[in-house]
């Protein structure tokens, strides 16, 4: 099989994951355990000294998180990836690796209400500062970058507004003045964009969402493009300086182009803690393996159901860029023509209390705090997921007072339209 | 012989038909790529013969320290150069002048020189460039995938496990 590159959908089932080597079993093991024994003192030696293939602590790694660690680097096409305890924790780890007291980056201020909590609020305690700026907007992205400016961090499909970004666009700025782009693809999944395809440098999931798909475990994953020089400016030290941790070796030199994965598993995950459980990885591996199915039926009766709402009187707007006359439309078909995701947003003519109303009278969407379950969820964002934010912060994130947030399962499409008709006669 | 991709299968015979190996530029210091390399060959159980002029003598890993090639004491089956670009066609001529000609000059990941590969090829000797032999061992073995690196490799055969914990070895060819 090896050098005709496989299909997505052949790497969903089988990228990282033989069969084990001393039982035959062919499903991945759950290898429920903290540590691993050591050949001599030689063998652990070389392990702790990262000059050797294997497995010391689960802490660090273990043999069901790097099967998931392979299968998503296939996925996303990246040189390697490390799993996290959640997507907040693959968050903290990547910005760690980069960024050093007084550094900033410059981040899209249309993202998940989470992460921008972490970068406005938690990292301030790090004094890595964030500075936000429209992703729409090169320009205002370029002119906030300065000489301690570390990064770009940007959504390729924005949650919760639902909108495409342009990523190569984004990368060129970023990488002319010698930044690493960074795109959490979270709410695309590989399946309808790969980022570094598109001049990212590294890509980030919360693998809870899709690539997990079925709402049962907490996950996140940081995947290496191996495209970015980190030794060109002395403005990486974690990768390009001696590391007193491994004898002074230099890390960059060392692994090369999956050194910044290496760099977050050994300087990261290894002293900040936030371990994926080996449980958690594999249920999230076992998802992995119908992301394509799952995601192309989420896009399809997202679609209908967009459709269906766009044609309701008591529907005042939807936003979703797979409808033809919405304003992300051509950026959708650009970058995601298999489908513009399960989450979009839309608002009802009778405003902040016809979206309670209307969120109470579900019967089969769960009004909940996800997105990316199999089962349809709803949640009105300005009283939960973004309801730290300031009025205007909520509006410039796409989570407005009015804003209804659907994301939309894979049951049977009758049944999910249905159910909204029956809560929007009840508005 | 197209130096921008090797099959799997291509690596996977070289490594498996080598023996002794020498490596030019083996560095004694420990934390240096090189040192790596050689002490991750030696436990593969290749015989490894580091060359570097400014250390002969001394031992990396238990293996002697010669300053040349030509001072090797038995034949080499394979000479990896671990130096810059520029120093590999004087090194594939050293190898050629070699009386028991080795049968596959490899340089290192970054390491590439196509007229010197040219040289080495119509004296009907296998090249591969811009590989590193641990990444490699470590991607066709699967032992790489343990640290989350994409091996680039799918396959529902059995691994197959080498001689100790955690380790796998390459799967014959042909």
């Amino acid at each position: 099989m090896a050098n005709n590159e496989p299909g997505f959908s052949t790497l969903a089932v089988h990228a990282g994951a033989q069969p084990d080597p001393t039982t035959g079993a062919r499903a991945t093991p759950i290898y429920q355990t903290t540590s691993f024994v050591f050949e001599d003192a030689d063998h652990a030696a070389s392990l702790f000294g990262l000059k050797a293939f294997g497995n010391i602590y689960t802490r660090i790694m273990n043999p069901t998180q790097a099967v998931l660690e392979e299968r998503v680097a296939a996925l996303e096409g990246g040189t390697a990836a490390l799993a996290t305890a959640s997507g907040h924790g693959a968050q903290l780890i990547i910005f760690h690796t980069i960024m050093r007291p007084g550094d900033n980056f410059i981040a899209a201020n249309k993202l998940y209400g989470g992460s921008i909590n972490q970068f406005g609020q938690a990292f301030q305690s790090f004094d890595w500062q964030v500075r936000w700026a429209d992703p729409a907007n090169i320009e205002e992205i370029e002119s906030q970058i300065d000489d301690r400016t570390r990064a770009v961090f940007i959504e390729s499909l924005a949650n919760p507004g639902g909108t495409f970004v342009d990523i190569a666009a984004i990368a060129e700025v970023a990488h002319k003045h010698g930044l690493p782009l960074i795109v959490d693809n979270t709410m695309a999944s590989p399946y309808l964009v790969r980022p570094i395809e598109h001049g990212a440098d590294i890509v980030v999931h919360s693998l809870t969402k899709f690539i997990g798909g079925h709402g049962n475990s907490m996950g996140g994953i940081i995947v290496d493009g191996g495209t970015f020089d980190w030794s060109n400016s002395g403005n990486y030290p974690m990768l390009s300086e001696p590391r007193p941790e491994y004898g002074g070796m230099v890390l960059h030199e060392t692994f090369g182009n999956f050194a910044f994965a290496i760099a977050c598993r050994v300087l990261g995950l290894r002293d900040l803690g936030p371990a994926i459980a080996p449980f958690n990885a594999f249920l999230l591996l076992t998802g992995a393996e119908t992301l394509p199915l799952r995601m192309q039926r989420h896009c399809d009766n997202a679609l209908e159901a967009a459709r269906w709402l766009n044609a309701h009187d008591k529907v005042a707007w939807v936003s979703y860029s797979g409808l033809e006359e919405d304003d992300n439309h051509a950026l959708m078909q650009q970058y995601s023509p298999k489908g513009a995701g399960a989450v979009f947003t839309f608002g009802l003519a009778g405003g902040y209390e016809a979206g309670v109303k209307f969120v109470e009278s579900l019967e089969i969407f769960s009004h909940l705090a996800n997105i990316g379950d199999t089962k349809s969820l709803v949640i009105h964002p300005a009283s939960t997921t973004h309801r730290q934010l300031s009025p205007e912060q909520q509006t410039a994130a796409g989570a407005g007072p009015d804003v209804v947030r659907l994301s939309i399962g894979i049951e049977d499409i009758a049944d999910i339209i249905g159910d909204l008709e029956q809560a929007l006669a009840k508005v | 012989m197209d130096h921008d991709h090797y099959k799997d299968a291509y690596i996977a015979q070289i490594l498996h038909s080598v023996d002794t190996i020498a490596l030019v530029g083996a560095s004694p210091k420990d934390i240096r790529p090189s040192n790596i390399v050689v002490k991750y060959l030696v436990a593969k159980g290749y015989r490894v013969f580091p060359i570097n002029p400014g250390h002969a003598g001394r031992e990396i890993h238990g293996r002697t320290i010669y300053a040349s090639l030509a001072d090797v004491p038995e034949p080499i089956d394979m000479v990896e150069i671990f130096r810059g670009s520029n120093y590999m066609p004087a090194i594939v001529e050293e190898v050629l002048a070699l009386k028991n000609r080795p049968q596959v000059v490899w340089a290192q990941l970054t390491v590439r020189h196509d007229e010197a590969a040219r040289m080495a090829e119509a004296e009907g000797l296998k090249v591969v460039m811009n590989r590193c032999p641990k990444i490699e061992f470590g991607r066709l073995s699967g032992e790489i995938g343990w640290n989350g690196i994409n091996s680039g490799v799918i396959s529902a055969r059995k691994p197959v496990r080498g001689p100790g914990l955690q380790t796998l070895t390459i799967r014959p060819t042909g």
